[in-house]
């Protein structure tokens, strides 16, 4: 049963060194201060898993906490490269990671098939990629019904998930709405699941029947952090920054500089921090 | 007709591709641009869809990546990333797969992944996302990339995914039965393949545009169909459009900064 938790003690009770851990989002609702929190209690040696890494993982990869990544699109969206993680694998600084890279269907597929209880994730895919060279955990099975020959590949099962929402109810029912990616996924195939939240309202009673609630018993941990997922963005609440997602490129480029900007806005910031971060951005959501 | 760039006329050559009934699954960058041109001139009923989920999406600028807030206000529905590889694309429900390319040889086969040995690669770029599957599920797939010798090339390093393979029957023989790359835009011409060899042939070159400059900026020595035309050149409505468009979007992702 979900338990409300300041975000400190959310992280330190449910993350550990070693840990295979998803801090998802597709693009909205990435679980910024979660990561941020994680930073800051320096955790090591984690495989971190994410369909599309983004700036979180770049940081956390760049602050030497990554053994493995997972992923199947290293980008910052819409801007280029993610330079601190192309300095990981070209470079081996701060130190070399491994990598397992999937396409999007193939994550998502076994982000599902993990949800589900199953071992691996069957789908009609890679046909013709190179991934399928290189990942030795892309394999084939064939169709016991028709012989067709299809991909197969394991299923994801986080040690923790760390996902961002709209809201929790009292009880700690958590809703997810707008482009809701592979949060309730990546939330039942893990083992334990922290969610941050920009509120806490009474019930749901009044919201639609169809919506996206995860129940209270699903989710280990529940910390109520307003911009928890600047510079991502949150339906309803706040607007994307677009702009710090172009800024993130620079800041990436340079070592030093990187680190620099990791002592000032992480190290030495907070999770109370996140709300100034989006006051400019909440009208235009 | 007012001047236009060789980028504009890529990007209103690609549009003009597209139809009112296509159901476009739309790779970011280059590939949205075309995709909203067209919603906003001559395909006012076409269905995008970004691989965030957002179905029948319509946004009033280019969204600046894949999931952007404003591709799921505008949308008809939007669902999850598992469905939308699932059910919208692997089902089948896919006219047209819309990518861009950082590298692409002359089969349509295209690499966004690694420069040099993928173990120990020279440039690490950011890798497929969903195109392996856009590239063979979707019925055809529609290609637009700006030439250059380093992007056009003969051989390329990775690949990411799959178009013509060496050519020639390639797909069938590995039991993709969709059509793969029918069309590549560039800002210089327009390519279709060859109906047997598969490798891409200019069939019409943009206004001004000679053929020596096509070569001068491709890695492989270029076929030309035998009546090579000329693009019509962009409309005063086409140009307004994609202009008006570029300047929303500009005026948009600027001067939000808050530190991130």
């Amino acid at each position: 049963m979900a338990k409300f938790l300041p975000l400190a003690q959310a992280v330190a009770e449910n993350l550990n060194d070693g840990d295979i851990a998803a801090f998802e989002g597709f693009t909205h609702l990435i679980p910024t201060a979660a990561a941020h929190e994680a930073i800051r209690q320096n955790f090591r040696d984690l495989t971190l898993i994410r369909m599309t890494p983004d700036l979180v993982y770049d940081q956390m990869i760049g602050m030497g906490m990554a053994k493995k990544v997972i992923f199947s699109y290293a980008g910052n969206p819409g801007v280029g490269l993610l330079r601190r993680m192309r300095d990981a694998i070209e470079n081996g600084f701060p130190h070399p990671i491994a990598i397992e890279e999937h396409s999007h269907a193939a994550m998502a597929n076994a982000y599902e098939a993990g949800a589900a209880g199953l071992p691996c994730a069957i789908f009609r895919g890679y046909r013709g990629a190179g991934l399928a060279e290189v990942n030795p955990n892309i394999r084939h099975v064939t169709c016991p019904f028709t012989g067709e020959v299809l991909a197969a590949v394991p299923a994801l099962r986080p040690d923790v998930s760390f996902i961002h929402a709209q809201k929790a109810n009292k009880r700690g029912d958590v809703l997810v709405e707008g482009i809701i990616g592979i949060q309730k996924e990546a939330v039942l195939a893990a083992k334990r699941a922290v969610v941050t939240v920009e509120e806490v309202v009474d019930d749901f009673d009044d919201l639609h029947p169809n919506l996206t609630v995860l129940p209270a018993w699903t989710v280990t941990a529940i910390a109520v952090v307003p911009g928890g997922s600047h510079p991502s963005y949150t339906q309803g609440y706040y607007a994307r920054d677009n702009a710090a997602y172009l800024e993130w490129d620079a800041i990436a480029a340079d070592r030093d500089r990187f680190r620099e900007w990791m002592q000032k806005n992480v190290i030495e910031a907070g999770v109370e921090d996140f709300a100034g971060r989006v006051a400019n951005l909440r009208k235009a959501a | 007709m007012s001047a236009f760039t060789p980028n504009e006329m890529m990007t209103i050559a690609a549009s003009r591709a597209l139809k009112n009934d296509d159901v476009c699954f739309v790779g970011i960058g280059a590939p949205s641009a075309a995709c909203n041109v067209a919603r906003l001139t001559h395909a006012p009923d076409i269905t995008l869809i970004y691989e965030s989920g957002t179905i029948g999406t319509a946004p009033d600028v280019l969204p600046l990546s894949i999931g952007d807030g404003e591709l799921c206000e505008t949308a008809t529905t939007t669902v999850s990333v598992p469905e939308m590889f699932r059910y919208w694309l692997q089902g089948g429900r896919i006219s047209i797969g819309f990518l861009g390319a950082a590298q692409i040889d002359k089969f349509g086969n295209i690499n966004t992944t690694v420069i040099g040995d993928y173990h120990h690669p020279k440039t690490r770029l950011p890798g497929g996302g969903g195109a392996p599957e856009i590239a063979t599920s979707s019925q055809q797939v529609y290609i637009t990339m700006a030439q250059s010798r380093r992007g056009m090339v003969e051989t390329i390093a990775f690949y990411t995914s799959f178009g013509h393979g060496e050519g020639g029957d390639h797909r069938q023989r590995l039991g993709i039965d969709t059509q793969g790359p029918t069309l590549l835009i560039t800002d210089l011409a327009i390519w279709k393949p060859d109906p047997v060899t598969k490798e891409f042939t200019v069939v019409s070159l943009h206004p001004g545009v000679t053929r020596e400059q096509v070569q001068d900026t491709c890695g492989w020595p270029v076929k030309f169909a035998d009546d090579v035309a000329v693009t019509p050149p962009p409309t005063e409505l086409e140009l307004r459009t994609l202009r008006d468009l570029k300047a929303r979007t500009d005026a948009a992702h600027k001067g939000q900064a808050t530190t991130a």
